[in-house]
């Protein structure tokens, strides 16, 4: 009796897990399939997405090439790597700061300030746009790179704080405190004792602020106007927006090459970024 | 007469000046030099804040072959708004001046030693620490965010839109609550208004709901006991969150697009094209669907770290009693999963409500529709706002718009936050 439940029990699991595989590989295709068909697209020969099949007749590293020598690709990359280094610099060094003065001080003001920084968050910069351009305008900063970044930088502190704030909130404060008493300063404090414990979370922010700017095409659109100012996201785009079927291959290989760096860079970071959200965002 | 009477006269008269009174020359000196910044910028202020009420009067006209330029309305209204807050500025400082001189005279009065010099500094720098370390973030999002939120809404109260009302061609003017009642009433803005409001919500809800349950899903399969190579079908599944969006959302619209190779192989096994992006129905599914494949993910690795969390004597306690494992799952795992990514999954809602890039980069907005204005089928409520602003510059009914949508959010994130841990734990926010 025990043991034809326990063979019984056996089946069960092994028809169960079959089908779990199952279901596991299907998702696993369905994943795959679009990333696959791209990458093999832009091995493909000729040009338009007409022709294109998913397994491509006859491989070819021409559209590689083309991207080199006749296109204006890698003065976009040149343009958005200096607008994401600089983005990153600078969204992490205000967001910390606000985010560990936050997290830390006690001063009159703090709470209306938070909550206004919570409301601020929800707000699409890009709602305002309008404004934005009136006001860079007004600072001469239309077609300029600076101008973007300093949209960027600026309008990712809201939100970004708010999440840092949430991963301090983590490290006991006990620590700072036995500092402060050991005689350090604030700025030790936070460069000694802070930043070190919040590694994953200043990962996590430096690698948004510096991917960020690889896809926004709203403010690059709306900011950079001349043709060697322009960002991958808003060339990348035009390709597929305009004559599409014409780019299509171009496409897929600069694709690739915006893609890939930024997957390697996700590999290597995964686990710093998976503690940070789940720490920074449950604990806001 | 007392010292610190003198002072308050001091200062009040002259910025700075009741610093003089007490020797404190540096200090007093500052606050001059801002004063005379202040007499100096004062026609401006006037001027502009005059401005802000007119918002012009000279339109831009032409003589022969030559463009005569006018007032432009919209710089005015910034230049404006830059004035009041400059204003406001000059009045915080002055306040200040009197308030620091007063209390220099009365430390003096009682005979306390006063920080003067570098020690004053350092402890300036003490006492303020906070505030120094907040000033670029304050400044960047008073200018950056707030500032831009401001114009928008004053936008919103005028007429601010083509063709009849663009500077620097043409003069704008203040119109009160008209774009309002034009989105209620007007039958044209009225009838886009709400079919767009309608989709918008069942976009974001079924977006949200979908990615939740796709991520549930992922995260429970891949932790399941006895599935070999746990952590390969995970970054396998995290690769949608991997791949940015922008480029992931392009590709899936070129291989449903009707040139595509999906319908190029429905095609070649003889079978009719499916109208994935231009049938109107469909496209709504199709975008949800797309969207479903690349947000899971993060609900995956979010789900994946809270079930790690849930404590397994719960289950050992649970199967004592004879819980089957859908009845551990609904009564165990899915409430505490629910409680710790509440937060997260109403900010997912909040977000997927203004996800621009989600539509605009599948569809457009497309497929066509004609009786809504300035927008199609598939738009949500900031894909028309964009097509608004940038293609139709109708800015005024833009910042109506952004107003509306603005107040739905804020009042979800309020809601929200009022009822998260640590508001409720005072000493956290």
């Amino acid at each position: 009796m025990a043991n034809t439940t326990k063979v019984q029990r056996k089946l069960l699991r092994f028809i169960e897990n079959t089908i779990v595989y199952g279901i596991l590989i299907l998702i696993a295709i369905i994943v795959i399939l679009p990333v696959v068909w791209i990458v093999l697209s832009s091995f493909q020969q000729g040009t338009s997405l007409y022709s294109s099949t998913f397994i491509p007749k006859k491989l070819t590293l021409v559209h590689y090439k083309e991207l080199f020598t006749k296109t204006d690709f890698p003065i976009w990359y040149m343009n958005t790597l200096k607008i994401a280094f600089f983005n990153m610099i600078i969204g992490v060094i205000v967001t910390t700061l606000t985010a560990y003065t936050f997290s830390r001080y006690r001063f009159r003001g703090r709470k209306e300030m938070m909550i206004g920084m919570l409301i601020l968050q929800m707000f699409p910069s890009f709602l305002s746009m309008t404004a934005i351009f009136v006001l860079l305008t007004k600072l001469q900063l239309v077609d300029s790179h600076w101008g973007l970044i300093i949209v960027y930088a600026a309008g990712q502190i809201p939100y970004n704080a708010w999440l840092v704030k949430g991963y301090f909130e983590g490290i006991p404060k006990s620590l700072d405190e036995a500092a402060r008493v050991d005689g350090a300063g604030h700025l030790t404090i936070f460069w000694k004792i802070i930043m070190p414990l919040a590694r994953p979370i200043l990962v996590l922010i430096a690698l948004t602020n510096f991917t960020g700017p690889w896809f926004d095409f709203i403010f690059p659109k709306l900011i950079l106007r001349s043709r060697f100012k322009k960002t991958l996201a808003v060339g990348i785009f035009e390709w597929v927006q305009g004559r599409a079927d014409n780019n299509f291959t171009l496409f897929a290989a600069g694709s690739l090459l915006v893609a890939i760096p930024i997957l390697i860079l996700f590999v290597f970071l995964q686990k710093n970024i998976v503690e940070g959200l789940s720490q920074g965002a449950t604990k806001g | 007469m007392k010292r610190k009477q003198l002072t308050t006269i001091f200062s009040i008269v002259v910025m700075g000046g009741g610093h003089f009174v007490n020797k404190f020359f540096l200090k007093g000196l500052f606050f001059f030099f801002i004063g005379l910044t202040f007499i100096y910028n004062l026609p401006g202020i006037l001027q502009n804040t005059a401005g802000l009420i007119s918002l012009g009067d000279t339109p831009q006209t032409v003589k022969g072959f030559d463009i005569i330029q006018g007032d432009h309305s919209i710089l005015m209204m910034f230049d404006g708004v830059i004035s009041v807050i400059l204003f406001i500025f000059y009045a915080l400082v002055y306040f200040y001046s009197i308030k620091d001189a007063r209390r220099i005279a009365e430390q003096i009065e009682k005979g306390e030693t006063i920080l003067r010099g570098k020690d004053y500094l350092i402890h300036f720098y003490e006492e303020n620490f906070p505030k120094i370390m907040l000033t670029p973030a304050i400044l960047g999002t008073i200018f950056f965010t707030a500032l831009p939120i401001l114009i928008t809404i004053m936008i919103a109260f005028t007429n601010y839109s083509a063709p009849n009302h663009l500077p620097p061609k043409s003069l704008v003017d203040w119109v009160g609550f008209q774009n309002f009642i034009n989105i209620i009433k007007l039958k044209s803005w009225a009838g886009t208004f709400g079919r767009l409001a309608g989709w918008t919500v069942i976009w974001a809800v079924a977006t949200t709901f979908l990615n939740y349950a796709g991520g549930l899903v992922l995260a429970l399969l891949t932790a399941k006991k006895g599935i070999k190579f746990k952590g390969f079908w995970r970054s396998i599944f995290v690769l949608p969150y991997a791949v940015p969006a922008f480029i992931s959302l392009l590709v899936f619209r070129l291989m449903f697009s009707g040139v595509g190779p999906v319908n190029n192989m429905l095609a070649s096994f003889g079978l009719e094209k499916i109208p994935f992006f231009t049938d109107p129905l469909l496209a709504k599914i199709m975008v949800i669907l797309i969207n479903t494949w690349a947000g899971a993910p993060y609900f995956m690795i979010l789900i994946s770290g809270s079930l790690t969390n849930i404590s397994s004597s719960l289950y050992e306690a649970a199967e004592i009693d004879g819980a089957t494992r859908y009845e551990q799952f609904r009564h165990i795992t899915l409430p505490l999963l629910l409680f710790q990514t509440a937060p997260v999954l109403i900010l997912s809602f909040a977000y997927n409500f203004n996800n621009f890039g989600a539509i605009y980069l599948l569809t457009d907005g497309n497929p066509v529709n004609s009786s809504l204005k300035y927008a199609g089928e598939t738009d949500i409520l900031v894909t028309w706002l964009y097509k608004l602003t940038l293609d139709h510059q109708q800015y005024g009914m833009a910042g109506v718009i952004s107003i509306i949508l603005f107040a739905f959010i804020a009042s979800i994130s309020l809601y929200n936050f009022t009822r998260s841990k640590s508001f409720k734990e005072e000493d956290m926010i």
